[in-house]
């Protein structure tokens, strides 16, 4: 028995995104992914091949497609927050951290300066994290494999942090309208300590190992250069758009839950090619652990929470001999708070770049529309015109280098 | 009559020794790499199959026989199926010129340690030999109808047209110097004076980089570069078709280990060995298990060249090197007198 393909292209059936030599066969077509061991997920690429140089690349995305955006038009504020985290898994928190706020602009809430301590210091370990999964993964694409694993036991000690405040170790939905889930446990201190101590000695480790390494400059200078103005054209953000000398970051430029009391520095190379990207990202890890430094040593005492009780649930103290305190309880949780009908964007600098929330109420407790700009896809955006003219191994390196998260471009 | 029966029985002997000895050897030499680059890794390698984990290897080898043999459909059968055996021998029989030790005197007979360690051509034999298991890559990446397969075994030959050269070259110091393509001369000669690798540094570092594009190990790996080209050339394959790569693979590592340590570090050279013959295979056994070794520890710390970089590595640095090798060896020949 022959087996019939069940579905075939023809080179003319893509001619329209192919080169008039693919027609002629003097190009090869190569179909990379969806299951790649180097595409970062479900990124699924075709590729159009001269010999081994990248002459088109064509991105195919929607193989995560998760309709989150549309399933937290169904439910109220406070449970679609659940559904942020899975956006980018590797920058949880940071999910939770634009949504909530983008919701405390559209209720105008007031959050105690306890909580965004907290959740800066949170954001931060969460920036670390991403950035270490970011450097494991991308060393493996050019096969230092023993980077991943000393990346991931660093991680590791974040998670921990994470489990500790949240219960979880990577969907903690920690943060919530108005404040957080709980105050941070009394290890919770001792914990960030230790990282803090451990941390900068680690990163050193890292660098010895690729910074000066021959064959990783070889492999990644002048690899997928980003001029100036044209990661401003493509609307690049984050790492990827300091890596082209565009000193640019949100926490910065636009200031968000106290990031203008800290002292931090915004890294930008000039290169433009995937080293510069790997090295923003290096001293963009240094610069969180001064956050976390900074948010640890001036943690201000008091409530994690809001007391706007219309908006943030009485702590079950009260529920005992407050009959107004179980009305709060038994309204928020039964039908939940009502947002003005208003529209409001909130931009936060996650590690990928801007993510930003829409977020529309329509008078009542479920939001009319959610929509996230997320940095994967803009960055991603950018591959077909970046990786021309490469070879495979280094569009695997490029894409290491734009660090996509495929739960970030999909949604 | 009873003379030549009595060495066809010690060759077979020998032989089914050798065989058996490599066929174990490259099991555990997969062990060696899984626990040794776990601890270079902070993880623990393998440790539940038997005591420590030592039955691992056997039991890789158990899955690999009772997996399926999968066949790509449009794949041209008989390339397909040569290709892992072309890959395969050659790396034994590479083996058969490298002396394990002296003589031993075995109830009156006297038997030379080594399969033909006196062949009058050792090193040629060797070069040729090792150049031939390049032909089971490209084929195996040509019949598997595959692209990924196919891209991996351009990437060998070119890989192999870059490096044969420069390994070719650094065997010429050792020949100069010892003054025979004999390898058990060529130790004989450094047990006399001093090991090679004294003389001849460069020409040893140059040999072993060009050894590790030969046997496609990290950083030079590309023709099977599994983040780019998914597994390169042998993507098609599975069960024992996959593992006769693998084997090819590993033997060809201990292989060229044994070739560095005969022809740089004295083979089975070492303290006694003259007194106790058996002590040869022992040395020779430790030099290989250190070079193993450092494989290991390059595949684990190194990222991987692109395969335009090797071959720009191959001809502008390895080749101009290991020729000016050539002209030190004879320089040291002049000035210390080697011979």
């Amino acid at each position: 028995m022959t087996l019939e393909p069940v579905m075939e292209v023809t080179v003319n059936d893509l001619k329209h995104l192919l080169s008039d030599r693919a027609a002629e066969g003097d190009t090869m077509l190569l179909n990379m992914g969806p299951q790649h061991p180097s595409t970062h997920g479900v990124l699924r690429l075709l590729l159009e091949l001269d010999g081994e140089i990248v002459v088109n690349c064509i991105p195919d995305i929607g193989f995560l497609h998760t309709g989150i955006e549309k399933n937290m038009e169904a439910k109220t504020y406070i449970k679609a927050e659940v559904m942020t985290d899975r956006l980018d898994y590797l920058n949880t928190t940071g999910n939770n951290l634009v949504y909530v706020m983008a919701i405390e602009k559209l209720v105008g809430l007031d959050v105690p300066p306890r909580a965004e301590a907290i959740r800066v210091l949170i954001v931060e370990l969460q920036r670390i994290a991403s950035h270490l999964v970011w450097l494991g993964t991308h060393g493996l694409d050019l096969a230092a494999m023993s980077i991943f694993l000393y990346c991931f036991r660093e991680r590791e000690m974040i998670l921990d942090i994470l489990e500790m405040c949240g219960g979880q170790r990577m969907m903690t939905t920690y943060f919530r309208p108005g404040g957080l889930w709980r105050d941070t446990p009394v290890e919770f201190e001792a914990a960030v300590r230790e990282f803090i101590r451990i941390f900068p000695k680690r990163v050193d480790e890292y660098e010895a190992l690729l910074t000066r390494n021959p064959i990783f400059i070889d492999r990644t200078k002048g690899i997928g250069v980003i001029p100036k103005d044209k990661a401003l054209e493509w609307g690049l953000t984050g790492p990827t758009l300091r890596g082209s000398g565009i000193d640019y970051d949100i926490r910065r430029a636009f200031p968000y839950a106290g990031y203008q009391d800290y002292e931090f520095d915004v890294p930008t190379e000039e290169g433009g090619d995937v080293y510069a990207r790997y090295k923003v990202r290096m001293q963009e890890m240094r610069e969180s652990l001064r956050i976390v430094q900074q948010a640890l040593d001036n943690m201000p005492l008091g409530p994690v929470n809001s007391a706007n009780r219309k908006f943030v649930p009485p702590p079950r103290s009260e529920l005992g001999h407050s009959m107004e305190a179980v009305i709060h309880h038994f309204k928020l949780w039964t039908e939940g708070f009502e947002a003005p009908k208003a529209s409001v964007y909130m931009p936060v600098e996650s590690p990928r770049g801007e993510l930003g929330v829409f977020l529309e109420g329509d008078g009542g407790p479920r939001p009319y529309r959610v929509h996230f700009r997320t940095p994967s896809f803009t960055n991603l955006q950018a591959l077909p015109w970046l990786s021309e003219g490469h070879y495979v191994a280094d569009l695997v390196a490029i894409i290491g280098s734009i660090d996509i998260v495929l739960g970030d471009v999909d949604r | 009559m009873n003379e030549t029966l009595l060495l066809i029985i010690e060759w077979t002997i020998k032989g089914g020794l050798l065989a058996f000895g490599l066929a174990t050897g490259f099991a555990y030499t997969t062990f060696y790499e899984r626990k040794w680059a776990a601890r270079l890794q902070i993880r623990i390698g393998p440790n539940r199959t038997g005591p420590g984990g030592w039955l691992q290897p056997a039991a890789d080898g158990l899955k690999l026989f009772f997996k399926e043999e999968f066949t790509p459909a449009n794949a041209y059968k008989f390339a397909f199926n040569l290709a892992p055996v072309l890959t395969m021998v050659p790396a034994i029989v590479i083996m058969a010129v490298i002396p394990w030790g002296t003589q031993i005197d075995f109830f009156g007979r006297i038997i030379p340690l080594g399969i033909s360690n006196e062949l009058n051509v050792g090193v040629l034999f060797l070069l040729s030999v090792a150049s031939v298991s390049v032909y089971g890559i490209v084929l195996a990446g040509w019949s598997s109808n595959n692209k990924y397969a196919m891209l991996g075994g351009l990437r060998s030959t070119a890989q192999m047209i870059s490096y044969e050269l420069a390994l070719g070259l650094s065997f010429i110091g050792p020949i100069m110097l010892a003054g025979s393509l004999n390898m058990a001369e060529i130790i004989r000669a450094q047990q006399q004076g001093v090991w090679y690798v004294v003389y001849l540094p460069l020409a040893a570092v140059v040999f072993y980089i060009a050894a590790l594009a030969e046997v496609n190990r990290s950083p030079f790996d590309m023709p099977e570069a599994e983040q780019e080209l998914t597994a390169g050339y042998h993507t098609e394959y599975s069960g024992m078709k996959f593992s006769l790569f693998f084997m090819g693979e590993y033997i060809k590592m201990i292989a060229v280990s044994a070739i560095c340590a005969t022809l740089f570090f004295g083979g089975f050279d070492g303290p006694f060995v003259n007194t106790y013959p058996l002590l040869g295979p022992l040395y020779l056994g430790i030099k290989i298990f250190i070079s193993l070794g450092l494989m290991i520890w390059i595949r684990a710390t190194m990222p991987r060249l692109r395969y335009d970089r090797l071959m720009a590595f191959g001809w502008k640095v390895m080749l101009p090197l290991s020729l000016f090798n050539v002209v030190w060896a004879a320089a040291v020949i002049v000035f210390f007198n080697v011979r």
